[in-house]
């Protein structure tokens, strides 16, 4: 496969999975600032999420403070925001139409509906209450791709690619989430509402509240919740699913294109590893920041290392 | 405004309705207008679905558009087609030994049948091709060929294009869109099929892969990206060839040997059909700044490493100044009579013939030498005395650059228009390919120009398509007639 077919198709999985995760960390913060004051600071919880969508920088140079309108425009419709939802379906939808015939037309028309329809779209669509609906609406579409590639996508070269894609950005998202976070789960914090709030938060930004339950039945417990979001491979949204999948991907794309490697293959396979052979006490005791900022860098470095090897030829 | 000439229609002759459009005729007539008209609708349906469009940029509205297309097919009798072929056949051979000729020996200069300035001069020759012979020595493979009909016997071409000529997809995807909307109607009709085309493509590019490219090449669509307006179809015609639509960036050149960047590596390329003009191939040879070609490409080519389809510099024998001589190439090259009639072309460089066209302003069509796309072009009879004189002025500036031709009666053929059925103009360009041996598919692109007594048929001019239909001349004694009519067309 061509290099900029695959690069193409990997960044068409990213943006696609980004804008999905950018209206649900949305979703969870808005309900997070409604809860008021007692439980956290609006101000607060909007620098946190805008933290976590990687724009701080950018953020800050346009506005004084982190004020909930500020946040949502920033996070929905700025397109001086890379990540911003508007900027992933452009982009998603450029991608898709420079490898239009490596798609099949179920994707290509998810993606084109997609943007055919965010761009008959006024501004008030992220005011008030036409907000949760929009956001619903961002969801539906990220979760209308993903099922249109797993469900006719020939597991092809071409897939591997696209999944490769939605699996890193998906554990990039679920470690920043984490981060942001972070001292909730640091050892002996406090377990009070807020921080019960904070872990309820952190769980509906990857639709998992009730997985917790599901796999504990108890009360929430940061402890836990950490568990679950970096340990379990049962949740398709944790660390160690993710990489699991990118892990296994990158070794079948090895085999597919005749033992071509390179320390992509190795940061992945360490990375995998490192989740399946500690326990969740370990990292907690080291410290909840400091192994997902490590995790966040390891991130970074195995999207560059991929290009590398296979996708600037 | 001076009349259109009276123009021969293709399915109603003085003698009532032509052989190859009796089944045609007799299905518009029982189908009545509701039903065309809901036709006419759901074959647009169809074209925004597949998304055949074609990209217009920069100019606000739908980037993408459609083409419009005309469901009333045009009909060529099998007759009629296997003299054409003949002719295009003839015509592209005669071509194709011109260019090896004026970028080798130069044999129809020395002798006399064609001014040698009028060729070395030119700025389509590409003095990078001289001394330099092809695979086969073939230089321009895929040739597009416009004609035009003036009556029941009489083709003319209108020009030929050597160099990228676009339109295939849309002769494959309308018949694509006859065969879904008149399925009845098609099967009444023995109709020589055009969906061979990609297959006969690749085997002809395949066949004039280098010398020394052992086992099965490897073959690449090189296009400018999704920008450019027919991009649709270069990731059409890959996608029917099964091979990879490449970009510049994706090919680079070592030890003049031309690779692709793939998720494997390197991987050699053997032919690359390019869809990128002359000037953008490569930075080292031609403009230096492009960055749509790839440096070095020239070097591997001329090292015989890699073969470009069509040949850089194939445009100088579809320049409209070489046009007049291209009947005298046949005989020079061929020893055989043109099949094919060019339309009589005054030249303005001579004096005497830009006498007579100066004279004759409001009864002939003045075209650019080097314009293309319907532009730069003055039609005589439909033109105001302030456009004439802007254009006499034009031509006595600049006489190299203006050629004239009386203005033809092109032929019409029935097309759904606003308030029902009315005559339009159409023009005929067959692609004809050129390998190991030469393909061409019963058929071609015609352009409609639907605006009523238009003669302009290009798509960036308000043209339309239909579908080219050859049919065996014997109706097939096993399809009733009554088919189609009992069904009333739905």
């Amino acid at each position: 496969m061509l290099s900029r077919t695959a690069d193409s198709l990997y960044w068409l999985g990213r943006y696609s999975e980004r804008a999905g995760n950018v209206a649900r960390g949305l979703q969870s913060s808005l309900r997070m600032a409604s809860l008021g004051g007692a439980l956290a600071s609006p101000a607060v919880e909007w620098r946190a999420l805008v933290i976590a969508a990687g724009g701080e920088e950018g953020f800050t140079a346009k506005h004084k403070a982190f004020t909930g309108e500020a946040a949502i425009h920033w996070l929905t419709l700025d397109t001086s925001n890379p990540s911003s939802i508007a900027n992933c379906i452009e982009s998603g939808r450029r991608n898709a139409r420079a490898v239009r015939t490596a798609l099949t037309s179920d994707m290509w028309e998810a993606i084109n509906e997609t943007w055919l329809e965010f761009r008959r779209l006024d501004a008030g669509t992220i005011q008030g209450d036409r907000l949760p609906g929009f956001l619903d609406w961002v969801k539906s579409r990220t979760l209308l791709f993903n099922g249109a590639a797993a469900d006719t996508m020939l597991r092809g070269e071409a897939w591997r690619f696209t999944h490769l894609g939605t699996m890193l950005e998906r554990a990039d998202n679920t470690a920043r989430l984490l981060d942001v976070r972070h001292a909730v789960f640091a050892p002996g914090a406090a377990e009070d509402a807020a921080s019960h709030a904070q872990c309820q938060a952190v769980l509906r930004a990857v639709a998992s509240l009730r997985a917790y339950q599901h796999v504990y039945r108890a009360r929430l417990r940061a402890p836990l919740v950490a568990e679950l979001l970096i340990m379990r491979p049962e949740l398709p949204r944790s660390l160690i699913a993710c990489y699991g999948r990118v892990d296994r991907v990158l070794r079948v794309i090895e085999a597919d294109t005749g033992g071509r490697r390179g320390s992509a293959n190795d940061t992945a396979a360490r990375m995998h590893a490192r989740l399946r052979d500690n326990g969740i006490e370990t990292i907690l005791e080291q410290g909840l920041h400091a192994f997902i900022t490590e995790t966040i860098a390891a991130n970074i470095r195995l999207g560059i290392e991929i290009a590398d090897t296979y996708l600037h030829g | 405004m001076t009349e259109t000439p009276p123009a021969f229609d293709e399915m109603n002759d003085q003698g009532g309705t032509r052989a190859p459009y009796a089944g045609i005729a007799r299905y518009l007539e029982a189908a009545g207008e509701a039903a065309l008209e809901k036709k006419r609708l759901d074959a647009e349906v169809l074209f925004r679905r597949i998304g055949i469009t074609f990209a217009v940029y920069g100019e606000g509205g739908d980037p993408e558009r459609l083409i419009p297309f005309d469901i009333i097919p045009r009909v060529l009798g099998r007759g009629e087609w296997d003299r054409l072929a003949r002719g295009l056949e003839q015509r592209v051979r005669a071509l194709n030994a011109f260019l090896a000729d004026v970028y080798g020996p130069g044999e129809i200069i020395k002798a006399g049948k064609i001014p040698g300035p009028l060729v070395l001069e030119n700025e389509l020759y590409c003095k990078h091709m001289r001394g330099f012979v092809p695979a086969r020595g073939v230089y321009t493979h895929i040739a597009g060929i416009d004609l035009v009909r003036t009556s029941a016997d009489d083709f003319y071409v209108l020009e030929d294009n050597c160099r990228t000529p676009s339109g295939v997809s849309y002769m494959l995807e309308n018949r694509e869109a006859m065969l879904r909307l008149f399925p009845d109607l098609c099967a009444t009709h023995r109709l020589l099929p055009v969906s061979d085309y990609p297959e006969e493509l690749l085997e002809t590019l395949k066949s004039i892969a280098p010398a020394n490219c052992a086992g099965d090449p490897t073959v690449v669509v090189l296009t400018p990206g999704p920008y450019n307006s027919a991009y649709y179809e270069h990731s059409f015609l890959a996608d029917e060839m099964g091979v990879e639509l490449v970009e510049g960036p994706d090919l680079f050149v070592e030890d003049d040997i031309v690779f692709m960047k793939t998720t494997a590596g390197p991987q050699r390329v053997d032919v690359i059909y390019r869809r990128i003009d002359d000037d953008y191939l490569d930075p080292e040879v031609f403009l230096p700044d492009s960055t749509l070609g790839v440096a070095g490409l020239m070097r591997a080519y001329r090292a015989g490493n890699v073969s470009l389809t069509n040949a850089p510099g194939a445009g100088i024998a579809d320049d409209k100044a070489i046009y007049p001589y291209v009947p005298e190439m046949v005989r020079f090259y061929l020893h055989e009579e043109p099949l094919l009639a060019n339309v009589p072309t005054y030249l303005c460089e001579r004096e005497d013939e830009r006498a007579y066209v100066l004279d004759h302003l409001h009864e002939l069509v003045v075209k650019l030498t080097h314009g293309s796309g319907g532009y730069g072009m003055l039609v005589g009879p439909h033109s105001t005395a302030e456009q004439r004189a802007d254009f006499a002025a034009r031509i006595r500036a600049r006489p190299n650059d203006y050629i004239a031709q009386p203005t033809l009666a092109l032929s019409t053929v029935p097309t759904l228009v606003d308030g029902g059925i009315g005559p339009r103009h159409v023009d005929l360009r067959p692609f004809v390919l050129t390998g190991r041996e030469v393909r061409i598919v019963p058929g071609g692109l015609t352009r409609v120009a639907l605006r009523e007594g238009s003669l302009v048929v290009n798509s960036s001019q308000g043209g339309g398509t239909k579908d080219t239909w050859v049919v065996e001349d014997e109706p097939d004694p096993s399809q009733s007639q009554s088919q189609s009519q009992s069904r009333g067309g739905f």
